[in-house]
């Protein structure tokens, strides 16, 4: 069987490659699509503790977040779509009407 | 049969605003008069409050517990709503947002933390995050034709998705290490120097410092903070400003004094520097502002880094003063934000502070108000923000960190400035121009006990006090 500590340094790697992802690029859709990837790569570290300490609640909980990711996709999607009707663009560098 | 099934009691309050929130979204369509759902939302509100009051017992296997540290948060966030609703439909029939759907996301971003307040499982904790962060997502952008409240809600969005999956990675390594979610059960199972000496626990109380940081605002995870307060329309701004910020400030006492009270030494090791630069940053920042609800997001930020000190003295003196600060925090900010409402006109934002001048002379009742709150925000005697400063500045200094209470005043006096200087505008330049003000019978009231809770937790705040003392005994062992 593959050693729990396998999945989490895998479960480290592809957080840090979301996250890297999120800050270097500007485009909202790849900033979304990283932010899936940072949830799921903690998905992969539950599901592989649930199945290591014989737990449900884990696999629950993975449940649970592909919901809020779905339920986050709706959203940010919907603000894009708006965001790109008015503008026609969608770089965060773009929006600069806000100063921060 | 029916004995078998569990009592669900305890979450009445929040199974009450999730079927009234419903029923409000469903129902506007045939509702002409809009100022239904504002009565709707403050009937049940009060209800809820009285409800939240009477209810007490554990739930869902334990994951939820009505238990009065809930209790003291559940009445910030229910007062926060009615304050909310009150400022709400002079402001949104000005700009176009008047609504059922806008209630019924104000009463399930409540709900959300509701249930992060109660929450005894971590689980639960990410779920009530969520739903209260998706229905204020939605709020802010609701003014989208207008591109500066789109901006600000992707914005808030963006960094609200990420500092989630920051949490959750967090809640996953201390499942990893412990085996369970329940906070109990974790608190239980760290001891120093057990657990606590552990890189990955130490990973993940980091991680959790980074999530509550962008939830609350802390510097340098305070990016989204002035946008979205700015873009978003005013009376969204108010709710933003106070309801998630205390349902963090909620979460932070969960995780850190409840679930990691024995890592206490290494959690505070990284507040420490976050609520020193919150201090300053906010503070400076707010000098160069000209925009008054930018002003007023840096303001909170400021006060979210005064917040913080009551988590950092990890105590349940610091605690309480924690709880007494987001209370009284509550009457001011959303006092303030409900005067930046009175200005908007159809074509007309104001929100420059130059906007202000002369205030005194044209509307001498609204200056005055204002200058209350101006006041509180800056911690001047008889009022309410002196009082939540002197209590967290004390924690803090009896927990032993003396350096950090030293720069806690210096960044007082600078945040002393903005304020002082709006108010220089107010009363000692000449009118400009000729201000409409827009004061419906409800903002009139909201301000009405806004301006008394002011002063009068100014000069009396002991009941809360102590109830905020008695409400977190049980978090310390």
């Amino acid at each position: 069987m593959i050693p729990v500590s396998w999945f989490v340094v895998l479960t480290l790697f592809l957080f840090s490659i979301g996250a890297l992802g999120f800050i270097v690029r500007r485009n909202v859709i790849i900033m979304l699509i990283c932010i899936e990837i940072m949830l799921n790569a903690v998905n992969i570290s539950l599901v592989a503790f649930g199945r290591a300490l014989e737990h449900t609640v884990a696999h629950v909980l993975v449940f649970f977040v592909i919901a809020v990711a779905a339920a986050e996709a709706a959203i940010g999607l919907a603000l894009v779509v708006l965001l790109f009707k008015k503008t026609r663009e969608v770089h965060m560098d773009e929006f600069r009407l806000l100063k921060g | 049969m029916w004995s078998s099934l569990p009592s669900f009691v305890a979450v009445y309050p929040e199974i009450l605003l999730v079927v009234v929130a419903s029923i409000m979204a469903l129902a506007d369509r045939w509702v002409k008069l809009k100022d239904v759902f504002a009565w709707i939302t403050i009937a049940t509100s009060v209800i809820a409050l009285i409800m939240v009051f009477a209810v007490e017992g554990a739930v869902f296997g334990n994951s939820y517990a009505a238990d009065t540290y809930g209790l003291f948060f559940k009445m910030i966030f229910l007062l926060a709503l009615i304050m909310v609703t009150l400022v709400s439909p002079g402001y949104n029939r000005m700009v176009g947002i008047h609504f059922g759907e806008y209630y019924a996301l104000l009463m399930f971003a409540v709900t959300g933390m509701m249930l992060m307040a109660s929450s005894k499982d971590l689980i639960l904790l990410f779920l009530g995050l969520e739903l209260m962060s998706l229905s204020v997502y939605v709020l802010a952008a609701l003014l989208y034709s207008d591109l500066r409240s789109l901006e600000g809600a992707m914005k808030y969005f963006l960094l609200g998705a990420f500092s989630s999956a920051f949490l959750l990675l967090a809640i996953t390594f201390l499942y990893g290490l412990t085996g369970t979610t329940y906070i109990d059960v974790i608190a239980k199972k760290v001891f120093y120097p057990g657990l606590a000496d552990n890189t990955a626990l130490l990973l993940s109380a980091a991680l959790f410092v980074v999530a509550f940081g962008f939830k609350v605002a802390l510097v340098p995870f305070h990016m989204w903070s002035p946008d979205a307060y700015e873009g978003a329309p005013t009376s969204v701004t108010a709710f933003m400003a106070v309801g998630p910020k205390a349902a963090g400030f909620a979460a932070m006492g969960r995780v850190f004094i409840e679930a990691l009270y024995n890592a206490r030494v290494d959690w505070v090791e990284y507040l420490i520097p976050l609520a020193l630069v919150t201090m300053f940053v906010g503070a400076i920042l707010a000098v160069v502002q000209t925009n008054i609800k930018r002003l007023l997001a840096y303001s909170s930020i400021t006060h979210a880094g005064y917040a913080v000190l009551g988590i950092i003295a990890a105590s349940r003196e610091g605690m309480a003063a924690t709880m007494l600060y987001l209370f009284l925090y509550l009457f001011m900010t959303i006092g303030a934000f409900s005067v930046v409402t009175l200005f908007r006109q159809k074509d007309f934002l104001g929100e420059e502070i130059t906007d202000y001048q002369g205030l005194s002379k044209t509307h001498p009742w609204v200056a005055l108000v204002m200058l209350i709150f101006l006041f509180s925000l800056v911690g001047i005697p008889p009022t309410a923000g002196f009082i939540g400063k002197f209590f967290v500045f004390k924690a803090a200094y009896e927990a032993g960190h003396h350096l950090l209470v030293i720069g806690a005043v210096l960044a007082s006096a600078i945040a002393a400035y903005p304020y002082l200087r709006i108010v220089m505008l107010m009363y000692m330049k000449e009118p400009e121009k000729d201000l409409a003000v827009n004061v419906t019978p409800y903002v009139f009231a909201g301000l009405i006990i806004s301006v008394v809770g002011v002063l009068i937790l100014g000069v009396y705040p002991e009941p809360v006090i102590n109830f905020a003392r008695t409400c977190c005994a049980g978090l310390i062992p």
